[in-house]
């Protein structure tokens, strides 16, 4: 309940307060915002499965995240920052594929 | 078992926000902040600031080799302009060439009315003695003093085919029937004009020993107004030239 109150809240709070978000920043948010939605799935997922563990997810969303980061600032330094991101994007979109299709299994049993 | 994952998720919903809870809500709330911000980002951002280098380079490449096809194209439609430009202006001189031929030509042959300095010569006759012979010598003078345009008696313009000759004693130009006193109007230079009609032994004085006057005036504007009718060469043919 209240991780979807934390969630509405987080929105709402981009949507308001229009913060500026720093330049060098910015190639890194979306790949940081697909990652951190692959780790919130496979968050979802182990709780349907009876597995989950706070500190697992904050560890996993917390390393999601930077490491999705470190890959793309890698491959901007070596000068395919565009291709990488397209393939982190990519491996990111089907690991929440796999996480969705097993929690569509766990609540509709389908 | 169907049960346990819908279950649990139920619970977790209704259950006391623990530890964990508290903590999965931060993240999220996190989550959610940054993706609204990206959206709102990706929607606002007309601009390339978020763009990668790799990116914009090759963007401004494309761009300038648009810019490099455009200026082609612009350079092509600039020569085709000039071409036209000159041609249509080569044209226009020749076209301005070709009338003010036709305006020597036309004077030259009499088709129009000419305008301009020149001479009044003023020949009394009260003796009828002075023919068309006597004439033409004065009519030569003009021609030979440069005369460009002459008529006589505001009847009949000379041109190079006028003829001069005599039907009972009086003068016939061009199958007009001159009654003195003759009037001649000459366009060109007064000085030169009245000089070749009054020289000694010349017109005046072959006039003045016929019994006859010779009056001469300058004036600024003489006007020549009687036209001369061209008719089509019936024998000749212009050669090539």
């Amino acid at each position: 309940m209240i991780a979807v109150v934390g969630l509405l809240l987080g929105i709402l709070a981009g949507l308001l307060l229009e913060p500026a978000v720093p330049e060098p920043l910015q190639p890194y948010l979306p790949i940081a915002v697909v990652a951190a939605l692959d780790a919130v799935f496979g968050g979802l997922r182990a709780f349907l499965d009876g597995i989950f563990d706070d500190k697992v997810f904050v560890v996993s969303f917390v390393s999601n995240v930077l490491i999705a980061a470190l890959i793309v600032y890698l491959g901007d330094q070596l000068g395919v920052g565009g291709q990488l991101s397209t393939g982190v994007i990519v491996v990111l979109g089907i690991r929440i594929f796999s996480n969705v299709a097993a929690i569509r299994r766990h609540l509709f049993h389908a | 078992m169907p049960e346990p994952a819908r279950s649990r998720l139920a619970r977790a919903f209704v259950a006391r926000p623990g530890r964990g809870q508290l903590v999965v809500a931060v993240l999220l709330a996190s989550l959610g902040f940054a993706a609204a911000l990206q959206i709102r980002l990706t929607n606002t951002d007309g601009d390339f600031s978020g763009q990668r280098r790799q990116d914009l380079v090759a963007l401004l490449d494309s761009l300038s080799s648009a810019t490099d096809r455009t200026e082609s194209r612009i350079d092509e439609l600039e020569e085709a302009r000039d071409k036209l430009l000159t041609s249509s202006q080569r044209r226009q001189a020749a076209l301005e060439q070709g009338r003010s031929e036709l305006d020597v030509l036309a004077i030259l042959s009499g088709t129009v009315a000419a305008t301009g300095p020149g001479i009044t010569v003023t020949v009394t006759d009260p003796d009828g003695s002075v023919l068309a012979a006597s004439m033409l010598n004065g009519i030569e003078e003009l021609r030979d003093a440069g005369a460009e345009a002459i008529e006589v008696n505001d009847q009949v313009r000379v041109v190079a085919s006028t003829s001069f000759t005599e039907v009972a004693d009086q003068i016939v130009v061009d199958d007009v029937t001159l009654l003195p006193p003759y009037v001649i109007d000459a366009i060109g230079s007064p000085q030169t004009l009245s000089e070749a009609m009054v020289f000694p032994g010349g017109f005046s004085d072959e006039v003045e020993e016929l019994g006859g006057a010779v009056g001469v005036e300058q004036l600024d504007v003489v006007r020549v107004d009687s036209l001369h009718e061209v008719e089509e060469p019936e024998y000749s043919q212009p050669t090539d030239r």
